[in-house]
């Protein structure tokens, strides 16, 4: 990315050169050499604090009966797993069965009797398995989460020597639950609007979804302590209440582990606000640390009535370190938490400048940063990319708490609503996080419900819109394309620009 | 650093008692004798001691080694030697009121007691004597059958001992075997179903397995977290920082300088060095930083590098030579001796902010086996004094010269330090804690008393006049353009992290 960026830099420069053009290219040239040099560090590492995997790729490969919340689990794990910058993909083996079944007439399917319907699921799971190596080996995923029953060992062995042709680790997530009203609760809540039940009522859709559970009771093995002991797999018992981990290999099953240790299923609700509008909003500066404006003060004050208002039950409040978030919690009058975690952004030289004086004193940075915002590092200061890693553990406490209120600031803010809403890492820096306004994100059924209320308390916009791709006079598609780099570069090259540059160039060209 | 706790996600514990925040956690190990029970003891009240909780661990054979001078034989562990039990329980006792001291009057967050624990009796009494004082309990047990663990574990620290002084090898081995067997008849493990409202972690064949019970709250998460990454596997970790940068030449801290020639020369020192170490699978990290990426270069193996490790942010002091700061920021400068550990530079970081940062770098370099760190002066001694059990008073003050390669050797309970100086010559850059007079105690980070006081102060322009009324002590006057809440915030920021 770091070569892309320059990249585009070099581009950039060279096409708009005016009547100096020659002076242009050394400069540029000169450029293109520093900037190079400094992309050729860090583009074959990770730029984020992220250690390496080895190369091999991880299969998740979920165990239980239906209404396990193994799909709940494979959906959340993979959101959490993309977040922190490990592409992950869920493969749903009940879709691929919807896809060649392409109506669903009763539980009858399921019987282990069925010798037509056991060849279709079993060409379906063959397919998923297809389906993820091409996922690891054309789509450069790194972690494909296997969403189904594989209750019988047989198809578990099946798996996990699939796995081992192909150099992929394996671990195993099984879901083990017997409190009925749990299992009730998620049939509800999942299965009886899933399209399998489409045409049934409520009644009917439970009765057959119980019928379709005993059909796999009967054949059901699960991870054995002895038998299975070989196996890298973690055992959730009772939504959480117990886990028996087995063989963890490596760091990313470490992280997995943790992180399933942590998540709930309680209900509750996460609000997100940024602080109350600062003076240095109203002068239109970015970072710094400023105290409220009067504004600022106003809605924190309407904050403040609002959660009375909404009566939450033990309420935790967190604020960053900085000056006007903490100034927006001590109006809610309540005991709150400040983690340096959830600063704002470091804009690092460009710390309290207008976007204005920003494209004036560093233009080069500045069209950088429009060009891939989310992995920009501000000199001396962050990346959207950082941010991410700085706000793990805020993300991993948030899910292990209940009500939770997040007072913090526009970047930071954009970060954890994208992990709430599964946003990519193209959507995030351009997430709309207005002043003034609370989120309220519920977790419900696969997903968050996200409720967007404005305290009615006026504040200034501090939103960028991604900008618009110009075409114009630069003739340049700002969408990276090696052969257009390589021929920009070779006309600082063929211009003699430099030594640098040509040195520079060479590189490029042999890359 | 999170403090407080979530309630317990369990709706089954209605009927336990709701802990407030700030509740401590008295963390009970339970095994036979031999299966890594101090060890563990140890390396989580170091862990958590360093991630700013503070911990002790109470070892219940040191009070028995202390109650009864001189150790006989394995029969002291009989469980039909009457004057043996009443011995060992005054002794448990003794140790629990220790705990109770320690948690409540004390400030301590964490206690480990560290016993065998074997009997559900003697497990129900001190969960009882938790309840009772309003502790959290987690309960560490290890469980382990192979016999090569075993008696490697008795060979490492049992030997060496004070109860097998006077013993020899096969002697001691005979003895501590019989002990063993003393306490394996009466051995309850913690059950499935029968202890299944206890909260606990169960840790099978040094590692292999985990069991995990009802996590009550972020700390026992953590704690889980951190037992399940830890290993005993022989290796070796490799502390270094960079060679020789040319701001380290000029006297110049921070920045983002390369090698100066003596560095390079170092880092090709280095490389010849790796080589003749002859390590397996060593694993090189860096930082972000040129003068860290310019030395890994020289190591011809692959490197990762971690944002994480980059040095210590100097803020607005940044590039600026210490005299220069004494110069221009002579009350920061000031500031800065007093409290080295929690001070934070303007616009910057302080040692406590990078051991937070570093959290994820130890709980890998755990996970890990041979490992090299080439990092910076700010950072390896955050590194070093987790590895040597450093208090954050010492941390800022270890010594970490350029040019020079720590090698720690985990070995019994602590880890074994050569210190290897590659022969290059290169600039100090260490400032040895300056001695302090006593009239010019600022008092930035204080202790609790005052801060209960400012706790709810209103971050208004009228802090100033708050703080005056507040805090005799020497905020005021010592910044008499202290008009605007600015600072303040800063102080109040810094002391409400305390609490």
């Amino acid at each position: 990315s770091g070569l892309m960026v320059s990249c585009v830099a070099v581009a950039q420069h060279v096409h708009t050169g005016d009547g100096q053009y020659p002076c242009r290219v050394s400069q540029v040239s000169q450029l293109a050499a520093a900037l190079w040099l400094w992309a050729w560090y860090f583009l074959p590492f990770s730029s984020a604090s992220v250690p390496q995997l080895t190369n091999s790729p991880t299969l998740i490969v979920m165990v239980g009966l239906p209404a396990r919340g193994k799909t709940y689990i494979s959906k959340k794990l993979t959101r959490y797993l993309n977040w922190i910058g490990f592409p992950t993909k869920v493969f749903n083996l009940g879709q691929y069965r919807r896809d060649a079944v392409q109506t669903y007439k009763n539980f009858e399917f399921f019987r282990q009797d069925n010798k037509e319907a056991m060849q279709i699921r079993k060409a379906c799971a063959s397919n998923a398995l297809k389906d993820i190596c091409i996922y690891f080996s054309k789509e450069n995923g790194q972690v494909a989460v296997f969403d189904a029953t594989n209750t019988t060992r047989e198809r578990r062995v099946s798996i996990v020597s699939f796995a081992k042709e192909k150099g992929y680790k394996v671990f195993f997530v099984e879901s083990i639950c017997d409190d009925p009203d749990i299992i009730a609760q998620n049939i509800t809540e999942v299965k009886v609007s899933s399209p399998d039940y489409v045409n049934c009522d409520k009644e009917e859709a439970l009765a057959d979804f119980l019928k379709r559970i005993e059909c796999y009771k009967q054949t059901y093995v699960p991870l054995d302590d002895e038998k299975d002991r070989n196996l890298s797999y973690i055992k959730i018992f009772d939504v959480g209440s117990r886990y028996l981990v087995n063989r963890v290999q490596d760091h990313i099953q470490s992280r997995i582990v943790y992180y399933l240790m942590n998540i709930h299923v309680t209900p509750r609700s996460i609000y997100l606000t940024r602080h109350g509008e600062s003076e240095l909003n109203l002068l239109g500066r970015i970072g710094g640390d400023s105290g409220l404006s009067p504004r600022g003060h106003k809605y924190a004050a309407s904050l403040g009535s609002f959660l009375k208002g909404q009566n939450i039950k033990d309420l935790k409040v967190w604020t960053s370190h900085m000056k006007r978030t903490i100034q927006t919690a001590e109006h809610l009058g309540v005991p709150y938490e400040q983690w340096k975690a959830l600063n704002e952004i470091d804009a690092g030289v460009c710390e309290e400048l207008t976007y204005e004086e920003i494209q004036e004193k560093h233009p080069e940075e500045f069209a950088l940063r429009d060009q891939d915002k989310y992995r920009y590092r501000y000199p001396k200061g962050e990346s959207y990319e950082d941010l991410v890693h700085r706000l793990e553990p805020v993300i991993m406490e948030l899910e292990r708490q209940e009500n939770v209120l997040v007072v913090c600031h526009q970047a930071v803010m954009r970060c954890l609503l994208a992990y709430l809403l599964d946003k990519t890492s193209d959507e995030l820096p351009y997430l709309k996080c207005p002043l003034h306004t609370v989120l309220r994100l519920t977790p419900v059924a696969y997903g968050c419900k996200m409720e967007n209320i404005f305290l009615n308390v006026e504040a200034v916009n501090t939103h960028r819109e991604r900008p618009v791709k110009q075409k114009g006079e630069n003739g340049l598609k700002p969408s990276i394309n090696v052969v257009n780099f390589l021929n920009l570069c070779l006309i600082p090259a063929i211009w003699g620009g430099g030594g640098g540059g040509g040195v520079a160039c060479c590189h490029i060209v042999l890359s | 650093m999170m403090r407080g706790s979530s309630r317990s996600k369990s709706t089954q514990n209605l009927d336990r008692t709701v802990c407030m925040t700030n509740c401590p956690t008295l963390i009970v190990t339970v095994g036979l004798p031999a299966r890594g029970k101090t060890y563990i003891s140890k390396k989580l009240t170091r862990y958590l001691n360093w991630i700013g909780v503070p911990t002790r661990e109470f070892n219940v054979g040191q009070y028995r080694r202390e109650c009864v001078k001189i150790y006989k034989s394995f029969e002291f562990f009989r469980p039909d030697n009457e004057e043996g039990l009443k011995i060992r329980q005054q002794c448990a006792s003794a140790a629990l009121n220790d705990v109770r001291q320690y948690l409540a009057d004390e400030g301590g967050q964490v206690a480990v007691f560290d016993a065998t624990n074997t009997t559900r009796e003697r497990r129900q009494t001190i969960t009882a004597f938790a309840e009772q004082n309003g502790f959290k309990v987690f309960f560490v047990e290890s469980v382990c059958e192979d016999p090569v663990v075993i008696a490697e574990n008795i060979v490492q620290v049992k030997l060496g001992s004070p109860d097998y002084m006077n013993c020899n090898t096969e002697e001691a081995m005979e003895d501590f075997k019989k002990r063993i067997e003393c306490y394996e008849n009466s051995y309850e493990t913690l059950d499935e179903v029968w202890d299944r409202h206890l909260s606990y972690i169960k840790i099978i064949d040094v590692g292999r397995r985990y069991l995990v019970n009802q996590v009550q709250d972020h700390i026992q998460s953590r704690i889980v977290y951190y037992l399940m990454n830890i290993h005993i596997t022989p290796r070796s970790i490799y502390l270094c920082r960079h060679g020789e940068s040319d701001l380290n030449v000029k006297g110049c801290i921070g920045g983002d300088s390369g090698l100066s020639p003596r560095g390079r020369e170092f880092a090709k020192y280095l490389g010849k060095f790796i080589e003749s170490q002859d390590i397996s699978d060593l694993k090189v990290w860096t930082s972000q930083m040129k003068r860290t990426i310019q030395t890994a270069e020289a190591v011809s193996v692959p490197y990762e590098q971690w944002k994480a490790l980059n040095e210590i942010d100097a803020g607005v002091c940044e590039e600026m030579m210490y005299e220069e700061i004494q110069q221009h920021y002579p009350l920061e400068f000031a500031l800065r001796d007093q409290d080295k550990y929690r001070y934070r530079y303007p616009k910057g970081e302080s040692y406590e902010d990078l051991v937070q940062r570093l959290e994820p770098v130890i709980m890998e370099l755990e996970r890990q086996e041979n490992v090299l760190v080439i990092c910076h002066q700010a950072v390896m001694r955050c590194l070093l004094a987790y590895f040597l059990d450093k208090t954050a008073e010492e941390l800022p003050y270890l010594k970490c010269p350029l040019h020079t390669v720590l090698k720690l050797t985990p070995v019994a309970y602590g880890c074994k330090v050569e210190s290897i100086f590659l022969n290059v010559d290169a600039v100090n850059t260490h400032r040895d804690r300056p001695e302090v007079g006593i009239s010019t105690k600022t008092h930035r980070n204080v202790v609790a008393p005052v801060i209960n006081i400012i706790r709810n102060i209103s971050l208004t322009n009228d802090g100033a006049a708050l703080v005056s009324h507040f805090l005799p002590v020497f905020f005021y006057t010592l910044f008499p353009d202290l008009g605007d809440a600015c600072t303040l915030l800063f102080f109040a920021n810094d002391l409400m992290q305390m609490m």
